[in-house]
């Protein structure tokens, strides 16, 4: 029972402080089962990563030159993870406050020792037993990696010792404060994000020929140097105790500040300070971040632009089912159907291998060809389950997405469409005979893009501040009120379907130019889910928040058919989805960038429900002032 | 008319000669196959403060759904300022001055407070006059001032109740319809929304409440009807009815008393 020495160990470090805060939870008195919990989440994640593949598919992906790969980082982030949460405690009001100590460091380690326990059994299990039948990474390449090459016994016992060192990690970020975890955190992040965006750094190094810097900072097999992991943890460090000691002298509260009463300290001025900051501010990214955007993609190589192009193309999707779901809070799982419709259009009426139309038109042409359509598809989707509600509406929606794929693919309409050969051959994009935008030029294909994204976010941004946006966020809180409040609801749906097919068809109509050719095949379910993955991800209704999911998402682990940044993951892209989901619903329902109403709402910071009733006798307005102050002490 | 006027059997003889604002003449409506409403004839003068009566599924929110328009009936007419609209829309309908308070408050919870007002006056555009019932609003409820830029969701019962009441005066109605105002909210706060109700009536409001909670109802309004099963049963002013016995029997019980 090793375990309980090492509790016991850490007793006398815990106990001096328990002596001063005699209300506290205890490690050895209830925290067992928390801690079995963390251990056995851990183990059974740990075995998940290691069965899924992932550390034998990204092992030839060094990070950091010759000592760790992405491979083993996928076994490592986890315990730390879990030694970090495992010692977190809720500061509850009224309660003394839980002292950070040894204890966390203690827990954290053990927590990490129980769970990578997961990864000793199954290396035993793999050299004892074989189960590749259902279980395909069961192999001896999984093995050879959990062993380092070396032999079994080593990998049994490393793995729990790693375990309880990357644990104990995570549980003295307790310890060592705020402000140091939060440099750890920053330069381990920046180290990931170096490694991980090495393709994009090696490209915009050559775009802005400062190749030298791209070569200095990764070896030759791909991956950091040690010395350049050595400056960038450098540079992270003394740019975090830069930027807090440039927030202590100039004063600003940040929220964090003021959620902890004993940290705020120096940095409790009057918010107006803060206040009159902003506008010079906001005034120079609004001017830089345009002229930021347009400049940019010159310097950028062909893959960047690209994978730009790919964002872009999914942030007009977005952008689109964001006015119906996020807007109008209609459930549609069936958006593809409008991509499509834009793709085919241009396709149809701008390439001569389409079989019909030989009069081919150019592109422009086309596009308002295919907004016409595609807002007749929204049309006639639109009207028939307009009347629908929740769950009956997302079903109909789903299965006329399919029924647009299905009629691409049909013999019936095949003297239009060509069946699943699809159409190829489409031209690219004439810009009034200034430049032409084709496929194998990214860079013109960004552009394009690029201005699509902008009249669709403007158009966004307009709707959602003008009497339809209100009409539609009323009608998708409560559809009923909406009406006795005078709301059209039938044409504010019809409205919303209409102007997000609209959207949609943009997209599917750069897609065609770009690629080429269009097919049935790249209009599946799948991409619905996925806009609506990014939608959700990002911020329902929040246009910030849309462009941001998309630009997450899409642009590092990559679109349907297109490969992100980590090309790696691009077999585990669903997986990852999902997981990203599930936690982004768990911890922040309202999206990456909660919309500018939330943030509002936690500004005002007087959420103070009760006080109204308590008030009531002494005459309400007086009394509330009080209340508010009563909040937060103890 | 105030509460104390002399009680009389003849509901609203001052109005006699002029028109209602607000009138059902035979209405029936059909929800499928079901007859909810059955020759339902109501009729709402001027700056009355009136109520409709009535248990469970006795067809009270279908009343207030005909009159908005949300459910059309199979025969009848409903008269909004002399105007027949059985066949117009809800919008319409608003645009002529009725708007409603819905049942359990219903407001735009992700909504801001001040978002929820707007709402109010979707289909107005005088942007002075929406400014002035504002102030209006605010003038009535202070704690909806303070509260403005928060989510509607985030406020107490009492409170929301406030917001509703304010988003449906936005809208400057002659008519307010309150579906069950007393729904969901403190014994404390039920007290306070009733004299909230009477302090709107006498800014000039007509106010048509539907309730179930019939004491409470009564002891503000000035007139009552009974609904039972669709069908009116009792049309009197609020002192008979409260002294009805049949009144008594079904709906206020002995205890209360």
């Amino acid at each position: 029972m090793n375990m309980i020495e090492a509790l016991t160990a850490a007793r006398p470090g815990s106990g001096k402080t328990r002596a001063a805060a005699p209300a506290r939870r205890r490690l050895l008195d209830q925290d067992w089962r928390r801690l079995a919990c963390a251990g056995a989440v851990l183990a059974v994640g740990q075995v998940f990563i290691a069965l899924t593949g992932m550390p034998v598919t990204f092992d030839r992906r060094l990070l950091i030159d010759p000592i760790l790969s992405l491979g083993y980082l996928a076994l490592l982030w986890l315990p730390p993870v879990v030694g970090n949460w495992v010692g977190r405690e809720q500061v509850l009001e009224g309660m003394a406050a839980y002292a950070k100590g040894g204890r966390d460091v203690v827990a954290g380690a053990m927590a990490g020792l129980l769970g990578n326990l997961g990864l000793t059994l199954l290396v035993l299990g793999i050299t004892h037993f074989d189960v590749r039948d259902p279980l395909v990474h069961w192999s001896p390449q999984l093995l050879g990696i959990l062993e380092f090459d070396q032999s079994v016994w080593l990998g049994a016992l490393v793995w729990p010792a790693i375990g309880a060192a990357t644990g104990a990690l995570g549980g003295a970020m307790h310890w060592m404060g705020d402000k140091t975890a939060r440099t750890m955190v920053l330069a381990l992040s920046t180290v990931f994000a170096a490694a991980v965006l090495e393709s994009v750094i090696v490209d915009l190094s050559q775009g802005f020929h400062i190749e030298a810097v791209s070569d200095w900072l990764y070896g030759p097999q791909r991956g950091l140097t040690l010395a350049a992991t050595a400056v960038i943890v450098a540079v992270a460090v003394a740019a975090s105790a830069g930027f807090s000691w440039a927030r202590a002298a100039s004063g600003r509260t940040a929220p964090q500040a003021s959620a902890q009463p004993d940290a705020a300290g120096a940095g409790s001025l009057p918010a107006q300070t803060a206040w009159r900051r902003i506008p010079a501010r906001k005034l120079l990214g609004w001017a830089f971040a345009p002229a930021a955007i347009i400049v940019l993609p010159l310097f950028l190589g062909r893959l960047t632009n690209e994978l730009l192009a790919n964002v872009g193309l999914f942030i007009l999707l977005a952008l689109g089912l964001n006015i119906i779901v996020g807007l109008a809070g209609i459930l549609d799982l069936g958006y593809v159907a409008f991509f499509a419709v834009g793709g085919y259009s241009v396709a149809v009426l701008t390439s001569p291998g389409s079989p019909r139309f030989d009069p081919e038109i150019p592109w422009f042409g086309a596009l308002f060809a295919a907004m016409l359509l595609a807002g007749l598809a929204g049309l006639l989707i639109g009207a028939p389950v307009i009347r629908m509600r929740g769950d009956y509406l997302a079903v109909v929606t789903l299965g006329f997405g399919e029924i647009i794929r299905i009629l691409l693919l049909s013999d019936w309409l095949s003297g239009t469409f060509n069946g699943a050969q699809g159409i190829t051959n489409i031209p690219g994009v004439e810009v009034f005979g200034l430049a032409t935008v084709r496929g194998f030029e990214p860079r013109s294909v960004l552009y394009l893009v690029l201005f699509f994204c902008a009249i669709a976010i403007y158009v966004s941004w307009r709707l959602e501040n003008s009497r339809i946006g209100r009409a539609w966020m009323a009608v998708r809180e409560d559809e009923s009120v909406a009406e006795a409040m005078g709301v059209d609801t039938v044409s504010a749906k019809i409205m919303a379907f209409v102007t997000g097919a609209v959207l949609g068809s943009f997209s599917g109509a750069i897609l065609s130019a770009k690629v080429g050719s269009v097919f049935p095949h790249s209009f599946a379910i799948i991409v619905s889910i996925v806009i609506l993955v990014v939608v959700i991800f990002g911020g329902m209704g929040n246009i910030a928040g849309v462009v941001a999911g998309a630009v997450v998402l899409i642009g590092v682990l990559g679109g349907p058919n297109q490969p992100g940044l980590l090309q790696e993951f691009a077999e585990y892209k669903i997986l990852i989805y999902g997981a990203l989901l599930v936690w982004m619903m768990l911890q922040r329902p309202e999206g990456l960038i909660p919309s500018a109403r939330r943030a509002r709402e936690l500004q005002a910071n007087d959420v103070n429900q009760d006080a109204w009733l308590r008030a009531q006798p002494a005459g309400r307005a007086t009394d509330d002032a009080g209340g508010t102050s009563d909040r937060g002490r103890p | 008319m105030s509460p104390d006027a002399p009680a009389t059997n003849t509901p609203a003889p001052d109005q006699a000669a002029s028109e209602p604002v607000l009138e059902l003449r035979g209405v029936n409506t059909h929800y499928g196959a079901v007859h909810i409403l059955k020759d339902v004839d109501l009729a709402i003068y001027s700056g009355e403060l009136v109520c409709l009566l009535g248990g469970n599924a006795s067809g009270k929110s279908t009343t207030l759904r005909t009159i908005l328009g949300m459910v059309k009936p199979t025969t009848g007419d409903v008269v909004l300022n002399g105007q027949v609209v059985t066949t117009r829309s809800t919008r319409e309908r608003v645009a002529l001055g009725v708007t409603m308070v819905p049942e359990n408050r219903r407001l735009f919870k992700r909504l801001t407070v001040g978002e929820n007002l707007e709402m109010g006056a979707f289909l107005r555009n005088d942007a002075d006059g929406i400014a002035t019932d504002r102030e209006w609003v605010f003038e009535l409820f202070p704690r909806v001032k303070e509260r403005l830029n928060q989510k509607a969701g985030t406020l107490s019962g009492g409170e929301q109740q406030m917001v509703a009441i304010g988003r449906a005066l936005m809208a400057r109605p002659q008519i307010l319809l309150m579906d069950e105002p007393s729904m969901g909210l403190a014994p404390a706060l039920v007290q306070q929304n009733f004299e909230l109700i009477q302090q709107i009536h006498e800014s000039g409001l007509t106010v048509f409440m539907v309730e179930q909670n019939a004491n409470m109802a009564l002891s503000i309004a000035d007139r009552g009807w009974v609904l039972q099963t669709g069908r009116v049963v009792l049309d009197d002013t609020a002192q008979n009815l409260l002294a009805h016995p049949d009144l008594q029997a079904s709906y206020l019980g002995t205890a209360e008393q």
